[in-house]
């Protein structure tokens, strides 16, 4: 019997195994190696050029990328805990719709988000040109755009991060602790300081290690928005560019160096001891507003929050009816009209990329359905010796900046590997399904993991004891109890993978170019219309995969992140 | 021992049910090791066909590990584990025809009540027909039909624990294994529980291993009981060889209330033997019966126990032997039951209980009183050894 389990359990983990060697820890080993290369040599040359003064270029990028994170943190927590605070503790009329609201920003992609912001608040942008036009100014009175730019993006796509954490870790607090507060002569102030807020530093640590690990990621907003203002990210992608595969793989080192610390960092702070609520079956418990004028504040501030919130959204809409051809000039567009919707249907090559990106995303999408489902499984229910670094292995991926993962995947699979049956992956099809792949295995085994570890082992065993074999318990007993778990997971996949961009213009081809790149494609002939347009696409497509997992698996967007 | 045969009106159910869904169960010498922790240390057990027997102990010493070594989830270090007379040690779980009730139920959370009861006989290929008819049926024994269609997170706990004994008794086990089944329920239910879990074993006469540290569970409800302490097993026997008959001073304390103290041989007189007690410099003398002096070693340090409910008290003389003078230093009121405590020196208080007869026998604190300790009564046992 003994046997048989430990049978199963290395089956289990062969295929696991291969996967993640081949193709997590192999490229990852391919990009280190050829970090210490130079014409063949093995030598420490690359990082000598990185940090010395040949390439003064990289340091300065390194340095911005750390500047722009801080200061992305910063302004994210800035807006994401005070509305949290005020949604979740108040009560007033549309509290519920405005909080539905406060999390938009996550359906909106990342490239056509600075798309959309580009065209608001950018130097030709909608608002700037309004005001000016407004109160006949001689020019516009504000712009983003480089560092402001890039700021004012993070802010609002990575705000969510707060705004959940604070509000989940908000419910959480059980009510009678505040009130306790209060009973024994503390007033408000002194209540949030001393009591409310130390409760939600866990989370809001952990927040903050995620937005400044996704900001030393971000690609897109740099890209577009940057000018000749350089970052680490970017600076991968341009020496890729340039041939100059050496310094992008020292480059990628350095910045997976930075994010991993910092996600070990969190592994640190999340394993030790911290307050968790012992009481449990708390509701929240929400303060109702009956003073008018704070009620009406309270009110304001979710109008306008929600104008803010929802104005790229409405920009992309409307920008998507602008036939090409028809604004060039003009400070506002001239003509609406479906063209553009009517050219993608009716036009093959428009129509490509958007078959293209399904394909690819479903594929990626199944491969981390299953491969999400096993790995999990083994990780939380089979023992075996290296379990740690199996884990490592899988987080690894997560903890990757995209463009480092795009990197990585060219430097291992540009020659014959026996991971890719002989064959030269990189300029194939097969390349770009891959890399989502990689890249969003750990958002299923993550949220998958998180309900396994709920499953008590008293059910597979209750299985077993009534005569079922392990593949049948498996089937009809462990599946169906993870599956909101796997789903959620797989959702979050298909809304990135649909929207990906960072590895998707290192590694894609003219035939699988996905909508992303032809939204970079249709901007470079100033053809916004038609880039709306695909933003849109992107935009129905994740809401309608979203609807459905809400509607038909009960699979909540909230609980996704 | 319950008499099975006054439940021979059931007993063309139990031939419908299959006659062949008894077993005994054999553990010889059975030990079990985690790591350099020893759960489960040379257990001799032989459970006879259709027995209820009980484990019982304190918390971690072993019970569970026992239980499911003869599940199957655990595989021992040592010794062998037999059905009848075949070898099961290293069949697996799934293919030892046992029926557990797990301490938390284990209902699969996804499931109806029908499909957790069905699930085993699904496994077992049986046809749709069949299942809904043996489904309908173990139900109705457990007085759930009308609640065939809920889904298992809507029932209460002393249901869900209906739906787990329905779905383990479906599938007709030979041994029927019960780890805690009662211990998350209030004390209504559980008498409830208790009453309906016994009904069932003996409607089905099945073989029934029943894990608690209950002791008052372990004696209403078990055929005979091992006693287990620290991975051991001390005693097996029936509740009252248990009550009565303790082996060693552990499972005189753990079984019920007693007075014990210190003591060691004197001398044989006639048919009486004596014993010197050090706590009160005297001696006590005890009938030299089987039932009254326990099998011990010369060199056991040896104890007297009395319980409570014997110790005769009086505030007038009491003639005889192995009586005492004290002071009642508490009286406690507990309903049905009057437990004075009477301080015989600095060492010493024996507890008394008597039954209620009403406030004017209750003894007042401080008074001076005489108590006996029959010499029919004490029962003279070693110390427990490891
Ligand atoms: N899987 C395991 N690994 C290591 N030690 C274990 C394991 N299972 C049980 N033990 C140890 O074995 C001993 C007996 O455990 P067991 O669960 O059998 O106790 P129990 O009698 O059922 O107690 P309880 O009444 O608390 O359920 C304990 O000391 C426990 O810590
Ligand atoms: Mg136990």
């Amino acid at each position: 019997m003994l046997n048989a389990e430990k049978r199963k359990t290395i089956l289990l983990l062969i295929p696991i195994v291969l996967v993640l060697a081949g193709y997590v820890l192999y490229p990852t080993i391919a990009t280190l190696f050829e970090s210490f290369k130079k014409n063949g040599i093995f030598t420490l040359d690359n990082y000598h050029d990185f940090f010395g003064s040949k390439a003064p270029a990289n340091f300065e990028a390194l340095w911005n990328s750390v500047y722009i994170s801080v200061l992305s943190v910063f302004f994210s927590a800035l807006i994401g805990i005070p509305l949290a605070y005020i949604f979740n503790r108040y009560d007033f009329p549309g509290r519920q719709f405005f909080s539905n609201i406060a999390i938009m920003p996550i359906v909106l992609p990342s490239l056509v988000g600075v798309m959309a912001f580009m065209f608001l608040y950018g130097e030709a942008g909608l608002v700037p040109n309004a005001i000016k036009d407004l109160f006949n100014l001689s020019k516009v009175p504000f712009s983003v755009g480089g560092i402001s730019g890039i700021l004012v993006v993070h802010a609002y796509t990575m705000y969510p991060y707060f705004y959940m954490t604070t509000s989940s870790a908000l419910n959480n607090i059980d009510p009678s602790l505040e009130e306790a507060a209060y009973n024994l002569g503390s007033n408000k102030f002194k209540v949030f300081w001393k009591v409310t807020f130390p409760l939600l530093t866990p989370g809001l640590v952990a927040a903050a290690l995620l937005v400044f690990m996704v900001s030393m990621a971000s690609f897109s907003a740099p890209f577009l928005l940057a000018g000749g203002y350089r970052v680490l990210s970017l600076q991968i992608y341009f020496s890729k560019i340039n041939g100059d595969l050496e310094m992008a793989a020292t480059q990628s080192v350095i910045l997976s160096a930075v994010s991993i610390s910092f996600l070990l960092f969190m592994r640190w702070y999340q394993s030790r001891k911290d307050y968790r609520m012992a009481s449990k079956g708390i509701g929240a418990h929400r303060s109702e507003v009956n003073n008018p004028v704070l009620k009406w504040f309270m009110v304001t501030i979710g109008i306008v929050a929600m104008i803010i919130l929802l104005l790229p959204h409405v920009t992309l809409l409307m920008l998507s009816l602008v036939p090409e051809g028809s604004w060039t000039w003009q400070t506002y567009p001239q003509a609406f009209s479906f063209e553009n919707f009517r050219l993608l249907f009716d036009n093959p090559n428009i129509w490509e990329p958007v078959k293209n990106s399904l394909i690819m995303t479903c594929i990626a999408c199944i491969g981390v359905f299953f491969f999400g489902i096993i790995t999990s499984y083994a990780l939380v229910k089979r023992s075996f010796i290296g379990k740690n670094l199996l884990d490592i292995l899988v987080m690894i991926p997560w903890a990757l900046p995209a463009t480092v993962v795009g990197m990585n995947l060219i430097l291992a699979f540009n020659k014959p590997t026996p991971f890719s049956f002989g064959q030269v992956l990189v300029g194939t099809f097969w390349i770009l399904p891959l890399a989502y792949f990689i890249r969003f295995i750990p958002l299923v085994v993550r949220s998958t993991t998180a309900v396994l570890e709920q499953m008590d082992d008293s059910l597979e065993e209750a299985a077993q004891n009534l005569g079922a074999k392990w593949f049948y318990t498996f089937r009809r007993v462990v599946i169906p109890i993870i599956m909101p778990g796997v789903l959620s997971g797989t959702l979050l996949a298909f809304v990135q993978a649909i929207g990906e961009f960072p590895t998707s213009v290192l590694l894609y081809t003219l035939s699988n170019r996905p909508i992303s790149i032809e939204i970079m494609n249709q901007l470079r002939m100033f053809n916004m219309g038609q880039a709306a347009a695909y933003g849109m696409i992107q935009v129905g497509l994740i809401s309608i995969v979203m609807f459905i997992a809400y509607r038909f698996f009960g699979v909540k967007t909230e609980n996704t992140l | 021992m319950l008499d099975r045969h006054a439940y021979g009106d059931q007993l063309p159910f139990i031939r419908k049910w299959g006659c062949c869904f008894m077993s005994t169960v054999n553990l010889s010498n059975i030990t079990k090791a985690f790591g350099s922790v020893t759960a489960v240390k040379d257990l001799d057990i032989l459970i006879k066909e259709g027995e209820f027997f009980t484990f019982l102990g304190p918390s971690g010493c072993g019970k569970t590990t026992t239980l499911r070594m003869i599940a199957g989830f655990y595989f021992p270090t040592k010794g062998k584990v037999k059905f009848n007379d075949r070898d099961m040690t290293s069949v697996s779980p799934e293919k030892r025809n046992t029926g557990m009730v797990f301490q938390n139920y284990a209902l699969f959370p996804h499931m109806t009540v029908f499909e957790n009861v069905a699930f085993g006989l699904k496994v077992r290929k049986v046809n749709k027909a069949g299942i809904k008819e043996k489904v309908g049926e173990v139900l109705k024994k457990v007085r759930l039909d009308q609640y065939i269609d809920r889904q298992v997170s809507q029932l209460s706990g002393g249901q869900q624990q209906r739906v787990a004994l329905a779905r383990a008794l479906v599938i007709e086990p030979d041994i029927l294994l019960l780890d805690e089944p009662l211990s998350n329920l209030d004390a209504k239910l559980r008498d409830e529980m208790r009453a309906e879990i016994l009904r069932l074993q003996r409607e089905y006469g099945i073989t029934t291993i029943y894990v608690t540290h209950d002791q008052v569970e372990a004696l209403t409800m078990s055929d005979r009981i091992a006693v287990f302490n620290a991975g051991q097993c001390q005693q097996i026997g029936t509740p009252t060889e248990i009550y009565n008959k303790p082996v060693n001073d552990f499972v005189a304390k753990f079984i019920g209330e007693t007075n014990l103290l210190p003591v060691t041989f004197k001398e044989h007189i006639n048919s009486q033997s004596l014993f010197h007690a050090p706590d009160i410099e005297q001696s006590i003398f005890v009938n030299h019966t089987e039932l009254n002096i326990a099998d011990y070693n010369e060199d056991d340090q040896l104890y007297m126990s009395v319980r409570p409910e014997t110790v005769r008290i009086d505030e007038a003389k009491i003639s005889g032997n192995n009586v005492f003078t004290g002071e009642v230093s508490l009286v406690q009121f507990t309903g049905e039951a009057v437990h004075t405590f009477v301080k015989i020196n600095d060492q010493l208080t024996i507890k008394t209980t008597d039954l209620n007869h009403g406030p004017s026998t209750y003894l007042k604190e401080g008074t001076e009183v005489n108590v006996q300790l029959p010499e029919d009564q004490i029962r003279v046992i070693p110390e427990v050894k490891g």
